[in-house]
C-alpha cells in the first residue's frame, strides 16, 4: 500500500528534487504518493506545514530555524532531515549599477573588487540622502544572509549604509525597473526574468560568496516526522534518485519542461534550464556563460543536512537580528538538521554518507578526500570569498571576528 | 476598531468588506493594490490586518510587523496561542489575521469568525461559477460530438444524441465522457489539421 505525502513550495526551480521524484516514478518506486500545494509567500507555505495541510515543505534554511526559535512568531519545532540544494541564488543590479560598479563584460564580477567600488557609490548615496537600496525574498533566508556577508566584508554596513528589504521574488524585475531597488539576491529564474526584461544586470552568483552554501531545505514539524518517519525516508531516497537524473546534462531539457509545467513553476522552460544547466545569461542579449555549481544538488552528498550548517545559519541570525548569541538557542538551531534520519534513510543504498555530522565550513581551499561511513568521499573547495572559516565549535568567537 | 482587508481580488474584498460591515464600532479599509501598500498601511494605523493566504505581499507585510516602529506594531495572530482552533480555521478559510499587540481576544474572535464564513461563502461563490462555467464547457463538447457524428455517419441530430445516450449507458460513463472520446478520437485521426 502506498503512504501519501503532501509537499508545500513556492514555485523557484530549487523546488525540483520532490517534483522530478514524483514525475519520474521514483517516489512510486519508494512506495510513496505525492501531491504538492503551490503558495506564492514563505508565509503561507509556513502556515500550511504548521496548521497540517502539508507535511514537508520546501523552505528557506534559514526560515526553518527561525521558526524553531520563535523569532517573530511562537516557536514551533521544524526538522530538516534534506538539504534541497546548495546556492543557486545571484546577486543582480540595475544596469546603470552594475556598471557604476565595473561589472565586468561576458563574465560573473569578482566579489571583493565589486564589493569595493560598490562601497563607494554607497557613500555617495548616503552623501546624497538616497541610500542605496537591496530586495532579498525574506528576512530569514540565506539569500538575506549571503548579501549581508558579502557587503560587510567589504566595508559596507548593511541598514547603515544601504537598506535591505523584502521583496517578492515574482516582482524584483519590476521594482528594479521602477527603482525601488538598485539591486538584490534572488533565486531562479527571477535574475534571468530581469535579465530578459533589461531591468537589471546579474554581477555575482552566490557560490562565489560561499562556494558550498546551503539554501533550501525540506523541513517538516518534528512531530509530523516522528509520525511519518518511514515516509519521510522513503521520500529521502526517491529525491536522491531524482537528484541523480536532475544532474545528468541528457536530462536537462526534459527537466526544464517538467518544471516549467503550470503546476509547478509555471514558467519559460529556455529560462529555467539556464540555472540546470550552470548556463547564465548575465546582461540582455549577450550568449551565455558557464558557471560551474551554480546550483548544487546531488555531488558530494550536497543533500547532507550538515549540523554546522544550521550553526552557521544560527551566527548570522544572532548577528544580523542584533541578538546577544545564546548558548540554548544554538543548541536547537542545530537541532534543526537531521543527519540521522538522512543516514537512516540511505543506509545500504550504496550511497555516499559522510563520516562526520559537522565541518568547519569554509576551510577546504582544494579537493580534499574525507572520511565516509565506508571508504572516503572526495569534497572540493568549500570556501568562503573572504577566507574566513567558521569553527562550529567556537561559535562565539566567530562572531566576535565578524565584522559589524 | 481599525481593519484593514488586504486582497489583491477586488470583489471578494468588498464580500469581506460587506460582511465586516454587520460589526459595530468598526472602520473598514479595503487595499487591493500592490504598490504602496506598505505606505498605505502606516497611513491607515490598522488594529487588525486580513490577509488572504494567496497574496503574494505576505512576506513583506510580515517583515513591516516585525521592524517597524511606526506603526503600533501589529503581530501575528499566530502570537495568542489561546486560539489555535479559530486561526485553524482561518488558515482552512484562506485568511490570516494580524493584530495590533494588546487587542483583547474577545474583540479579535468576531472579527476573525465573520471573516471565515465571509471567505468560505465567497469560495463557494467561485465553486459555483466553476461549476456553470464546466456546464457550459460539457454542453459545447456534446454538441461537437453531436455534428462530427450528423457528418460522419449521416444521422440526424436526435439520432446522433441518442447514439452518445446510447454509449454512455453501456458503459455507465456521462454522455459528456464519451462526446470528449468522439471528439478527441477524431482529432487523433486527422493529425495536425
Amino acid at each position: 500500500m502506498s503512504e501519501h505525502l503532501t509537499i508545500g513550495f513556492l514555485p523557484l526551480v530549487d523546488a525540483c528534487l520532490p517534483i522530478l521524484a514524483a514525475e519520474h516514478g521514483f517516489a512510486a518506486e519508494e512506495g510513496l504518493e505525492l501531491s504538492f500545494v503551490r503558495d506564492v509567500s514563505w508565509a503561507t507555505v509556513l502556515d500550511r506545514l504548521l496548521y497540517g495541510h502539508s507535511d514537508a515543505a520546501h523552505m528557506l534554511a534559514p526560515l526553518a530555524i527561525a521558526t524553531t526559535l520563535g523569532r517573530a512568531r511562537p516557536a514551533q519545532a521544524l526538522a530538516a532531515p534534506f538539504v534541497l540544494g546548495l546556492n543557486g541564488n545571484a546577486i543582480t543590479l540595475a544596469p546603470g549599477l552594475a556598471q557604476a560598479v565595473g561589472a565586468p563584460d561576458g563574465r560573473l564580477g569578482d566579489p571583493l573588487a565589486i564589493g569595493q567600488a560598490l562601497a563607494t557609490v554607497a557613500a555617495a548615496r548616503v552623501a546624497a540622502g538616497r541610500k542605496l537600496r537591496f530586495g532579498v525574498v525574506h528576512r530569514y533566508s540565506s539569500h538575506n544572509y549571503m548579501l549581508r556577508y558579502w557587503l560587510a566584508a567589504c566595508g559596507i554596513r548593511p541598514d547603515v549604509d544601504v537598506e535591505i528589504a523584502t521583496v517578492a521574488p515574482p516582482f524584483v524585475a519590476d521594482a528594479l525597473e521602477s527603482g525601488e531597488i538598485d539591486g538584490t539576491c534572488v533565486g531562479e529564474p527571477w535574475n534571468s526574468v530581469a535579465v530578459e526584461r533589461g531591468a537589471g544586470r546579474i554581477v555575482l552568483a552566490t557560490a562565489q560568496i560561499w562556494r558550498r552554501g546551503v539554501e533550501k531545505v525540506l523541513a517538516l514539524r518534528e512531530a509530523r516526522l516522528e509520525e511519518r518517519r518511514d515516509a519521510v525516508e522513503a521520500l529521502i531516497r526517491a529525491m536522491r534518485k531524482a537528484g541523480a537524473h536532475f544532474v545528468d546534462p541528457a536530462n536537462w531539457q526534459a527537466n526544464a519542461a517538467v518544471l516549467a509545467d503550470a503546476r509547478y513553476l509555471g514558467g519559460s522552460p529556455e529560462l529555467i534550464l539556464r540555472a540546470i544547466s550552470d548556463r547564465l545569461v548575465l546582461a540582455h542579449g549577450t550568449a551565455p556563460i558557464h558557471y560551474a555549481d551554480f546550483m548544487f544538488q546531488y555531488r558530494e552528498a550536497a543533500n547532507f543536512p550538515w549540523v554546522s550548517q544550521a550553526e552557521w545559519l544560527y551566527s548570522q541570525m544572532a548577528r544580523w537580528d542584533h541578538t546577544p548569541f545564546n548558548a540554548d538557542e544554538a543548541a536547537k538551531a542545530a537541532r534543526v538538521t537531521r543527519p540521522d534520519v538522512y543516514r537512516s534513510a540511505l543506509a545500504g543504498t550504496g550511497d555516499l554518507l559522510p563520516g562526520a555530522s559537522s565541518k568547519v565550513e569554509g576551510s577546504l581551499g582544494q579537493k580534499t578526500a574525507v572520511s565516509a561511513q565506508q571508504g572516503t568521499m572526495v569534497l572540493e573547495q568549500n570556501s568562503f570569498f573572504d577566507g574566513r572559516t567558521f569553527d562550529p565549535d567556537d561559535l562565539p568567537g566567530y562572531l566576535a571576528s565578524l565584522p559589524g | 476598531m481599525r481593519i484593514a482587508i488586504v486582497d489583491e481580488s477586488a470583489s471578494r474584498a468588498s464580500v469581506i468588506r460587506e460582511g465586516l460591515a454587520q460589526l459595530d464600532d468598526c472602520e473598514l479599509f479595503v487595499l487591493t493594490q500592490r504598490h504602496g501598500l506598505l505606505a498605505t498601511i502606516e497611513d491607515i494605523a490598522p488594529d487588525v490586518v486580513l490577509i488572504d493566504l494567496g497574496n503574494p505581499s505576505r512576506d513583506v507585510l510580515e517583515e513591516y510587523f516585525a521592524v517597524s516602529r511606526a506603526l503600533s506594531r501589529p503581530i501575528a495572530m499566530f502570537v495568542d496561542r489561546s486560539d489555535e482552533e479559530a486561526i485553524g480555521a482561518s488558515i482552512d478559510a484562506g485568511v490570516s489575521a494580524y493584530v495590533v499587540d494588546g487587542l483583547a481576544a474577545s474583540r479579535i474572535r468576531p472579527v476573525l469568525d465573520l471573516a471565515v464564513r465571509r471567505f468560505g461563502a465567497f469560495a463557494r461563490l467561485q465553486a459555483d461559477l466553476d461549476e456553470a462555467k464546466g456546464k457550459l464547457a460539457e454542453r459545447d463538447l456534446v454538441d461537437r460530438a453531436k455534428r462530427l457524428l450528423m457528418k460522419s455517419r449521416g444521422l440526424s441530430e436526435p439520432d446522433a444524441y441518442a447514439e452518445l445516450r446510447r454509449k454512455a449507458m453501456q458503459s455507465s460513463r456521462r454522455i459528456a465522457d464519451i462526446a470528449e472520446a468522439v471528439v478527441t478520437a477524431h482529432d487523433l485521426m486527422k493529425g495536425d489539421e
